[in-house]
């Protein structure tokens, strides 16, 4: 776990670099129902990440779960993009190498800043039908069928390839990778990197075309309460919080609570 | 057509949940303050079917005008028709800021509307203001840790932003409150929706979870592993509690991503909440908002989980965790 926070103070943007080379763990749940869907229908697995070089081992993972293709987008240009900008470049990069796609599954979350709006806005840069938070997919011919739960209700949704979906934690529990596996994710398959110049994309109309927001500053979040410090070895505290407590507990469960020695001198 | 309009605030009528979730309230609450600060009007959107209860309520709550499609076309939610409806709203009354609710819904739609209007916007707020150089100051969590990012939108409009659910306060209604009610035609030009809705249904199973527990027993990496982390099920048990998670946790297969506390999970509103080994990341204090009375049992008196507290246990999370239900056994009676 990344538990140091790699903020880049001065530019305010996530430091990517540090925290690359761990694979997002709803991405895991995205590429165990890829994987899955390939187990039942003869299906091309091309996974693409937008990220700093040690990325790269994020796309080595991919490949030694079994996708086939791994692409990943790196250029300075990049660092500090927001989802406006991420989107547009995942786009650009799709179109060029992947362009017959049927299906793209994201994570349904970011373990950075949890935006989750980069599978969104990139159907909205491809034009294509699609449905977040989806928890099971099935497939019949070229209509896909997603069940998902939003805010409560409990939804089928169907649309016709090519469709976006992102995945949310609550199936697809990801697989390990095996030996075999990781043989093809050093032997067999190349990582094809793109940077801007590939893609098209050129510095100035990043300035036009890139982030929409500015991050003007990070900051520690203060906490509110005033509070009671209740220190000792765990007997003692336990006894000391429940003196305490334990008539506040009790009208909140509906039970009395109280001192068995009180109880003795009735 | 320009019309030299007052600038409006817009906030996205998100009232499928209107009794369990109140954050369309709590955004017009604050819209009302920044459009002081920015001498503008509060908008609300309302798309739907038999919508009047709403339009009634959201004009008791502070709107200074609704916008409202009442159409048996718009009744059942559809992120592709608000997508083309407020598009095409928005193209022509160029609002200076669009607020939308961040539940599963809005946190779906809302990323997608940014894109369509060619703007940026900033995901699950916990505060909004306006900037000395008046722009829309966008609070957000950033990267797993206790970090907050100001954020603004410097070069386009509308500025946009999802926010929390139990950020801010609603005002109290006034049902003499009037609002300059605006009924719009569904546009006939609505592109055919490419996503078919086949089945949806109010879930059941939701009703009693963790979201509406009077106390919740969560555990964090704090209590060491697996075995230790079930253990707060007893207690759970012991006050008629539930039990939920922080990430790490679920991550590590501990509890089930059902029962995750925070931002990505559950947002809680128990009468106790019982916080054990759990340092306190935005992530999952984001989730805690409504949490009325916290203890807090954590090695480290420093944590953020610790400073949240109403009172702060200092120990071994799992230590702890064992007295309290050795104690608790002697003591509860029936």
């Amino acid at each position: 776990m990344v538990t140091e926070l790699p903020w880049d103070e001065k530019a305010g943007t996530l430091r990517r670099d540090l925290a690359a080379g761990m694979m997002n763990p709803a991405c895991k749940h995205a590429l165990e129902a890829a994987l899955q869907i390939k187990e039942r229908f003869s299906a091309k697995i091309t996974t693409v990440t937008m990220g700093p070089p040690a990325s790269e081992e994020v796309l080595r993972e991919a490949l030694a779960l079994g996708a086939d293709e791994a692409i990943l987008i790196c250029d300075r240009l990049l660092a500090g993009s927001d989802t406006f900008a991420t989107s547009l470049v995942l786009k650009e990069a799709i179109k060029k190498k992947c362009p017959k796609f049927d299906l793209i599954l994201c994570g349904a979350y970011t373990a950075d800043s949890e935006t989750a709006q980069v599978g969104p806005q990139l159907a909205e840069e491809l034009d294509l039908p699609a449905a977040a938070y989806v928890e099971k997919l099935e497939i019949s011919g070229r209509t896909l069928r997603v069940r998902r739960m939003v805010d409560n209700f409990r939804e089928t949704l169907e649309m016709e390839f090519p469709a976006l979906v992102t995945v949310s934690m609550e199936n697809y529990k990801p697989r390990y990778a095996k030996l075999s596996g990781l043989d093809d994710a050093f032997c067999g398959n190349e990582i094809k990197t793109l940077d801007t110049a590939s893609l098209g994309i050129k510095a100035a109309s990043m300035e036009k075309k890139g982030s929409r927001t500015k991050v003007r500053k990070v900051f520690l979040r203060k906490a509110q309460k005033g509070n009671v410090l209740l220190q000792g070895a765990a007997s003692n505290v336990v006894n000391e919080f429940l003196d305490k407590y334990q008539r506040k507990i009790g009208t909140v469960i509906g039970k009395s609570i109280e001192e068995k020695k009180l109880d003795d001198k009735k | 057509m320009t019309r030299n309009r007052k600038k409006s605030i817009w906030v996205f009528g998100d009232y499928r949940n209107y009794y369990q979730n109140r954050v369309t309230l709590q955004l017009i609450a604050r819209a009302v303050a920044l459009a002081k600060i920015i001498e503008a009007e509060v908008c609300a959107l309302i798309f739907g079917h038999e919508i009047d209860e709403w339009i009634m309520e959201y004009t008791a709550h502070g709107a200074d005008r609704i916008l409202a499609i009442d159409d048996p076309a718009l009744k059942s939610y559809s992120t592709e028709k608000y997508l083309a409806i407020i598009e095409a709203l928005a193209k022509e009354r160029n609002p200076e800021i669009i607020l939308i609710g961040a539940t599963d819904f809005g946190r779906e739609f809302a990323p997608r509307l940014a894109k369509r209007l060619k703007t940026g916007l900033s995901a699950d707020c916990v505060g909004l203001d306006i900037t000395d150089d008046g722009l829309l100051l966008q609070i957000a969590p950033s990267f797993c840790g206790n970090m907050l990012a100001e954020i603004v939108t410097e070069f386009h409009r509308p500025q946009m932003a999802t926010v929390r659910p139990g950020t801010f306060k609603e005002i109290p209604h006034d049902y003499e409150r009037k609002a300059i009610v605006e009924r719009l035609p569904l546009m006939n030009n609505l592109p055919k929706s490419r996503v078919r809705l086949i089945e949806y249904e109010r879930s059941v199973e939701k009703e009693h979870t963790i979201e509406n527990a009077s106390v919740i027993v969560c555990g964090g990496r704090g209590m060491g592993n697996r075995e230790k982390f079930k253990k707060l099920q007893e207690l759970a048990k012991l006050l008629g509690g539930d039990v939920g998670a922080t990430r790490p946790v679920v991550y590590a297969g501990w509890a089930e991503h059902g029962v995750l506390v925070g931002q990505a999970g559950k947002h809680i509103k128990p009468k106790i909440l019982f916080s054990f080994g759990i340092s306190g990341a935005i992530q999952h204090t984001a989730g805690l908002g409504e949490a009325d009375f916290i203890v807090a049992i954590n090695k480290n008196p420093q944590a953020t989980m610790m400073k949240m507290a109403d009172v702060a246990v200092v120990g071994d999370a799992s230590d702890v965790l064992n007295n309290l239900i050795k104690e608790l056994k002697k003591r509860i009676r029936e």
